[in-house]
């Protein structure tokens, strides 16, 4: 069986199923959407969903709520994010499992609230202060919506760090016919929460660097502290070197070490392609019709699809680089993207970039026409 | 939730000495919410100090309490975040007089909703912690590091402001008070949104500068013309609870995917696009909507992109309806197989991509665009020639109808099945007769 559906309805239904039971967010389009649909869903299934009164009260209300034990989702798009930077540090530093879902539209500023981009790629890795890593997930149809977003949610709780799931104005507004088989679930694990009796008085813990502890939640059996300050152990602000130094190697090492735990690329080779097509997002989406046009033609190709933006799936794009002569990487920016790609290959492999920042999609023929 | 667990306490604070100068208002407020807390018997497992930025946001180290440290300015969303997850909570928020500034809007909401937490504002007239500069309830004249001249801003009421907006509980004094142990205990008991503005002296800053003391505290107070005491008190119902009763809509249940039969076929060897270009009022969009589910119950693949002004019921209105036989990757061609153009709106939108269609593609259109100017073959059908005078509003549907029939993409029985579904089953219905019956003139 068919239906007709959307990224956004797509996202809302992820939620629900991984679990998601405090929403809440500020109109934006591309992204309201998600807002409309969460505030439906979630009393429905016993949650919360509020509409703040600004996207910083909003992100702020879900890291209290899930300091609370809820589980915890906002939805904005490029603005939003912009007025999110400082409560995504603090949602690093204070080690919140939180997703955040950006609906990508034309920048800079206001920009285009009704057009394709995918210009927030840099932003949401480097979006706050202090340069410290998180996770980015980027579905390329509706089915990924779903799956990315279920995925999105049990990352937030494996890592204790906030989530993108970074999505377009495109693929969230466009309806189109899902396969209902498509949408495949994940497991999203329960949240790792400390046992009754356990101290809660040291919500956090460095060692092994690469260690993350389970969360103590307020209403638990024992007081639990909460800060979004460079701390000790016990949450406590702290200028000792050993400890701040021990913390903040902690806030990289519990992803850069776990990277295996993350990445997700959809690799389709051909072995006897010497160029392959990379992109992701909803640029995927053209790169897939394009691959089809030119092996229906005789023509050898590969591509790759990035799933897992954030942090860079190495391995796969070194694989892809090492068996390719030349990369040719698609996105809706000026080469956000094309400069990891780059930065990978070393100058070793020609890397060409097939980029628009005109509002409309890139088509198969500006990939084929790369290709030629 | 566990069930309560009551741990009476002698003191809720911890064995760390405060940090704050001598003298500050800081350490008489904290020793009054102690003994507040003491009174009350609050479960320390049950009662969350939050705070954000500055001296006072160093206050939730002392208690042995839970605890949130969060950013300037934004203690009370995060506040509102703890409570909404579990209304059972005991949320007690410390602010400096900066976090009324940059935070005033969390305020006045948190206020307007009657969330139950309460705040406490340690209100000394300046920033301590950054130098001493002025904030939002800076006295007029007040000399602060960056009012070298003297202040000539106008202090924010904040009593005033958050009373007039539905707070449940607010009180104005000075940490000199004798019953602020009293006040925060019915501000923590009030089940509402509840505020103290507590007039404090920052001995380091402003104090020095405009050689403040207790007695000028109380002068500044009537100079203002700012009462004390207890200013509102106002019995609302309490948010985060209202909230979950209030958000259910009876008889809806969780949305899952809504299955589309097939029971016709169709077969494409590529993928066909019928873009409508028309006006807003003319159900464009739903008229795209309805040929897309019809696809799908063809057995075809359909997206179903739209265009139209931010202002949604006026100009223009575009819905572009791709058709194919397998999944659709890219739906964002700008060449239409069939373009049907409808208004003067939707004409003005594609004019130049109609100009520059070619013989493969078909315009559909109404006489009054007969003659434009384009590559593709251009078809008239007239709606004035059918009987009956067929409304604005369904006019997009009776052109969809048309091209389908037209262009034999699926069978019209699929439209017609999926035009009487829904509300306007009827009309609908009826609008596709009728396109189908123009296109056969
Ligand atoms: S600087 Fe002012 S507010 Fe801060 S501790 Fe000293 S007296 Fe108190």
């Amino acid at each position: 069986m068919r239906e007709l559906t959307d990224g956004s309805t797509a996202i809302v239904r992820g939620a629900v199923d991984a679990g998601c039971d405090f929403f809440a967010g500020y109109p934006i389009t591309p992204a309201s959407q998600i807002l409309t649909g969460m505030s439906r869903e979630m009393p429905l299934v016993g949650g919360v969903a509020i509409q703040g009164e600004d996207e910083i009260s909003s992100i702020g209300m879900c890291i209290g709520a899930t300091m609370a034990g809820a589980r915890a989702m906002t939805a904005t798009s490029g603005p939003g994010i912009s007025l999110y930077s400082e409560n995504i540090g603090m949602a690093i530093i204070g080690e919140v499992p939180l997703v955040i879902i950006d609906v990508q539209r034309l920048g800079p500023s206001t920009g285009g609230a009704t057009t394709a981009a995918q210009g927030d790629v840099q932003f949401v890795r480097w979006g706050t202060g202090g340069g410290y890593p998180i996770i980015a997930l980027a579905p390329s149809s509706v089915p990924e919506c779903y799956t990315l977003t279920m995925k999105a949610f049990d990352l937030a709780e494996r890592f204790r760090c906030p989530v993108f799931v970074l999505t377009d104005k495109e693929l969230n507004l466009t309806a189109t016919t899902v396969d209902i088989d498509a949408y495949e679930k994940v497991p999203v694990r329960p949240r790792s929460r400390m046992a009754p009796g356990e101290s809660a008085g040291a919500p956090y813990s460095y060692q092994p660097p690469d260690a993350v502890g389970p969360i103590a939640t307020y209403g638990d059996d024992t007081p639990v502290r909460f800060t979004g300050s460079t701390h000790d152990e016990r949450a406590f602000i702290t200028k000792d070197p050993q400890t701040v130094g021990a913390l903040n190697e902690h806030l990289v090492a519990k992803i850069e070490n776990h990277q295996d735990e993350i990445d997700m690329v959809v690799a389709d080779i051909d072995p006897g392609a010497d160029t392959a097509l990379l992109s992701y997002g909803i640029t995927a989406g053209s790169m897939r019709e394009a691959v089809r046009v030119a092996r229906a033609g005789g023509r050898p190709v590969s591509a790759l699809t990035i799933q897992s933006l954030w942090p860079v799936p190495e391995p796969a794009i070194l694989g892809l680089l090492e068996s390719h002569e030349r990369v040719i990487v698609g996105e809706l920016n000026h080469g956000q993207y094309r400069r990891e790609i780059e930065r990978l290959a070393a100058r070793k492999t020609d890397v060409v970039g097939v980029h628009r920042t005109d509002g409309t999609l890139i088509t198969p023929q500006d990939f084929l026409e790369a290709l030629s | 939730m566990n069930p309560t667990t009551v741990t009476t306490l002698g003191s809720y604070r911890n064995d760390s000495p405060y940090p704050f100068c001598p003298g500050c208002g800081h350490k008489s407020i904290l020793d009054h919410l102690n003994e507040a807390l003491v009174e009350l018997q609050a479960d320390p497992m049950k009662t969350v100090i939050v705070t954000d930025i500055g001296c006072a946001g160093l206050s939730d180290q002392y208690f042995a309490t839970s605890a949130f440290h969060g950013l300037h300015g934004r203690s009370v969303t995060y506040a509102t975040g703890i409570k909404l997850a579990q209304p059972d909570l005991t949320v007690i928020v410390v602010m400096g007089d900066g976090g009324t500034g940059i935070g005033g809007t969390h305020l006045l909401n948190a206020a307007r909703r009657n969330i139950g937490v309460t705040v406490l504002v340690f209100n000394n007239f300046n920033y301590g912690m950054t130098g001493g500069q002025h904030s939002a309830t800076t006295p007029e004249g007040a000399f602060t590091t960056t009012t070298p001249g003297g202040n000539p801003e106008r202090p924010l009421d904040i009593c005033g402001s958050v009373g007039v907006n539905g707070a449940g509980y607010v009180w104005r004094g000075t940490s000199f008070d004798a019953d602020l142990t009293q006040r925060i205990c019915e501000a923590v008991t009030s089940d509402s949104f509840a505020l103290l503005d507590i007039w404090e002296l920052c001995t380091a800053y402003f104090v020095k500068s405009n050689q403040f003391s207790r007695r000028a505290l109380e002068s500044t107070l009537e100079t203002l013309g700012f009462q004390t005491g207890v200013l509102y008190r106002e019995g609302r119902p309490e948010y985060s609870r209202a909230l979950r009763e209030s958000a259910r809509i009876p008889g809806t249940v969780p949305g899952g995917p809504v299955p589309v039969e097939q029971n016709w076929s169709a077969s494409l060897e590529r993928p066909f696009m019928i873009e409508l270009a028309g006006s807003a009022g003319g159900r464009v969009r739903s008229a795209a909507r309805i040929g897309a589910l019809a696809a799908i119950r063809s057995g075809l693949y359909a997206s179903q992109r739209d265009d139209y002004p931010v202002t949604v019921k006026t100009g223009h209105s575009l819905a572009k309806l791709l058709l194919s036989d397998r999944p659709i990757d890219y739906a964002g061609s700008d060449r239409p197989d069939m373009l049907v153009i409808l208004t003067a709106d939707g004409l003005g939108k594609v004019r130049s991509r109609a100009a520059g269609l070619s013989s493969d593609s078909i315009i559909l259109t109404v006489p009054e665009f007969a003659d434009i100017e384009s590559g593709a073959e251009v078809r008239v059908v007239d709606p004035a020639s059918l009987p009956d005078r067929v409304p604005k509003a369904d006019l997009g549907l009776l052109a969809l109808a048309a091209a389908v029939r037209h262009s034999g993409v699926f069978p019209v029985d699929a439209l017609r099945a999926a035009a009487a579904e829904g509300p306007f089953g009827e009309s609908n219905a009826a609008a596709v007769e009728a396109g189908i019956r123009l296109a056969g003139l």
